[in-house]
């Protein structure tokens, strides 16, 4: 009997020991990142650079994805509404579920699903073929080289994009309730400017921003990390791309109820 | 100018260096020799406080490595220079920015200077007209030269060789030998390379030590180690696959 509980409890501890490993090495490398974002050199260059790669890059996969979803949002909500005469409302729903919601999310997901991945991709390959410890023989601290650029520009690209998100979201459902479905222009924009509260962008921005440090944190520890070749970079990328995801769409639901 | 005191280092219960003691005196060409898994890399990634022991101490010029916070680390290494097995070239930048990356950090030198710097280096390991290239397009064996050049550009006093011969053709690898033993005695810097390539090791070596089983077995300048009477040593140095040494996954 004493001998079960014995191996259940180390069947257990075996089973969650490496998560509490994983996720106490990702709180380290946060704890180094912030103690090396103060630290001269500012590495300016790198971090533009990567701006470029997480905002501006992504741009067109995000305009797409943000223009079809207000579109869908306003097609659907028009098709309920409409059962009790509610079509003027249409553009309030749309209006409040981007900014607050789908944004930041939809946002959050495409970036990670291409930076986030090329994140991990090139930190694994720099890992295996020795390229972080020649950084570090050049007396260069790689979290500061390369996680710290990474980390700062998705804080700083994913809130950015959330606007641009929300914005061609609410056009997009302009489009579809307006030009297609019939709606007067002014019903709308009313609706939409009418339930629309500073307080629900701002919260969206604060979700992006967490986002934004999330997934670079734990794509560049997925890189950082990376061991066994490329078959090991092929991992960090896939785990990258999933925990980062899963991630976003949990601390979104709290996040949301903190802030609610 | 190092010192190796009874370190212990191992990997998830694999003991892999298990007290070793080893000096290296300054302007001294030390190569290590061991067979593959023999934990070489594990021995010279300490000098350069890539990893740091579980017990004992690494020295360098009496400085205990693992003691020193990451500044002083890191100004301890603007002196070393390092060439990887993998040559580890910055593969998304220039051949002249690889070269120049120490100096484009540390110091506070024009980018035009740098360039003019690196091509000074890239002439020295024998490499013209590539400086704009990227290192991809290089073959391995003018990757590792690239990587020695990045490894002089800051002028070290201390350069460190992990297999610089490995996956080179006999005659690229030869010319490498003969690059590495230029640069000992023109730079006059000290240095410490690991290899199972015994070519090399008595091209190069001012002395040899055998690393075997997680301990330094024998020590000595290349003739005295060529004369061992040790039979492992002699086993490894002969390169014959029966003897005392155990090869893993190999049933005897």
């Amino acid at each position: 009997m004493a001998n079960m509980i014995v191996r259940t409890i180390e069947f257990i501890g075996a089973l969650i020991e490496r998560p509490v490993m994983a996720l106490g090495r990702v709180f380290l490398l946060f704890f180094s990142v912030v103690k090396n974002i103060p630290k001269p050199p500012f590495e300016i260059r790198n971090t533009i650079r990567q701006m470029l790669e997480i905002g501006v890059n992504s741009l067109p996969v995000v305009l797409i994805t943000a223009v079809f979803t207000g579109m869908v949002l306003a097609l659907q909500s028009y098709t309920g509404f409409k059962r009790f005469g509610a079509e003027g409302l249409v553009g309030s729903v749309v209006a409040l579920s981007m900014t607050r919601e789908l944004g930041p999310v939809l946002a959050a997901l495409i970036v990670t699903g291409r930076a986030g991945a090329a994140m991990a991709a090139e930190l694994g390959t720099m890992r295996v073929t020795e390229q972080i410890d020649a950084l570090e023989t050049l007396a260069t601290n790689p979290v500061k080289y390369l996680v710290v650029p990474r980390f700062l520009s998705g804080m700083i690209m994913l809130p950015a994009l959330t606007v641009i998100t929300d914005i061609v979201g609410i056009l997009g459902g302009y489009f579809v309730t307006v030009i297609l479905l019939g709606v007067s222009s002014k019903k709308y924009m009313t609706a939409t400017w009418s339930y629309l509260e500073l307080q629900d962008i701002y919260i969206g921005l604060i979700k992006a921003c967490f986002f934004g440090a999330a997934f670079t944190l734990i794509s560049c520890y997925k890189g950082f990390y990376t061991k066994g070749g490329a078959e090991g970079v092929g991992r960090a990328t896939t785990g990258a791309v999933v925990y980062s995801s899963m991630t976003i769409l949990i601390s979104d639901y709290f996040l949301s109820a903190l802030m609610f | 100018m190092i010192e190796f005191h009874e370190v212990h280092k191992s990997f998830g219960g694999k003991h892999v260096l298990q007290g070793v003691n080893l000096q290296v005196e300054k302007g001294e060409s030390l190569v290590i020799i061991g067979g593959s898994g023999s934990g070489k890399s594990v021995l010279l990634k300490h000098i350069i406080g890539l990893l740091h022991p579980d017990l004992g101490q690494v020295l360098i010029n009496s400085k205990d490595l693992s003691a020193l916070n990451e500044e002083h680390l890191n100004e301890m290494r603007k002196k070393f220079g390092m060439l990887f097995q993998s040559s580890a070239l910055f593969d998304s930048m220039q051949v002249w920015e690889n070269v120049g990356f120490g100096l484009k950090r540390h110091t506070s030198l024009s980018d035009k200077e740098i360039r003019e710097i690196a091509v000074r280096k890239l002439k020295m390991v024998g490499l013209a007209g590539i400086e704009s290239v990227m290192p991809s397009e290089l073959s391995g064996g003018m990757r590792k030269r690239v990587g020695l050049a990045r490894a002089i550009a800051m002028e070290p006093e201390l350069l460190l060789y992990d297999e610089p011969t490995t996956g080179l053709d006999p005659i690229m690898a030869d010319a490498i030998n003969d690059l590495i033993k230029k640069m000992n005695e023109k730079l006059n810097v000290t240095s410490v390379t690991i290899t199972h390539d015994m070519k090399s090791a008595f091209k190069i070596a001012d002395t040899i030590a055998m690393l075997y089983n997680g301990v330094i077995i024998e020590k000595g300048s290349p003739d005295s180690i060529k004369k061992s009477q040790n039979p492992i040593v002699r086993q490894f140095v002969e390169g014959r696959a029966e003897g005392p040494i155990v090869i893993e996954g190999i049933e005897a």
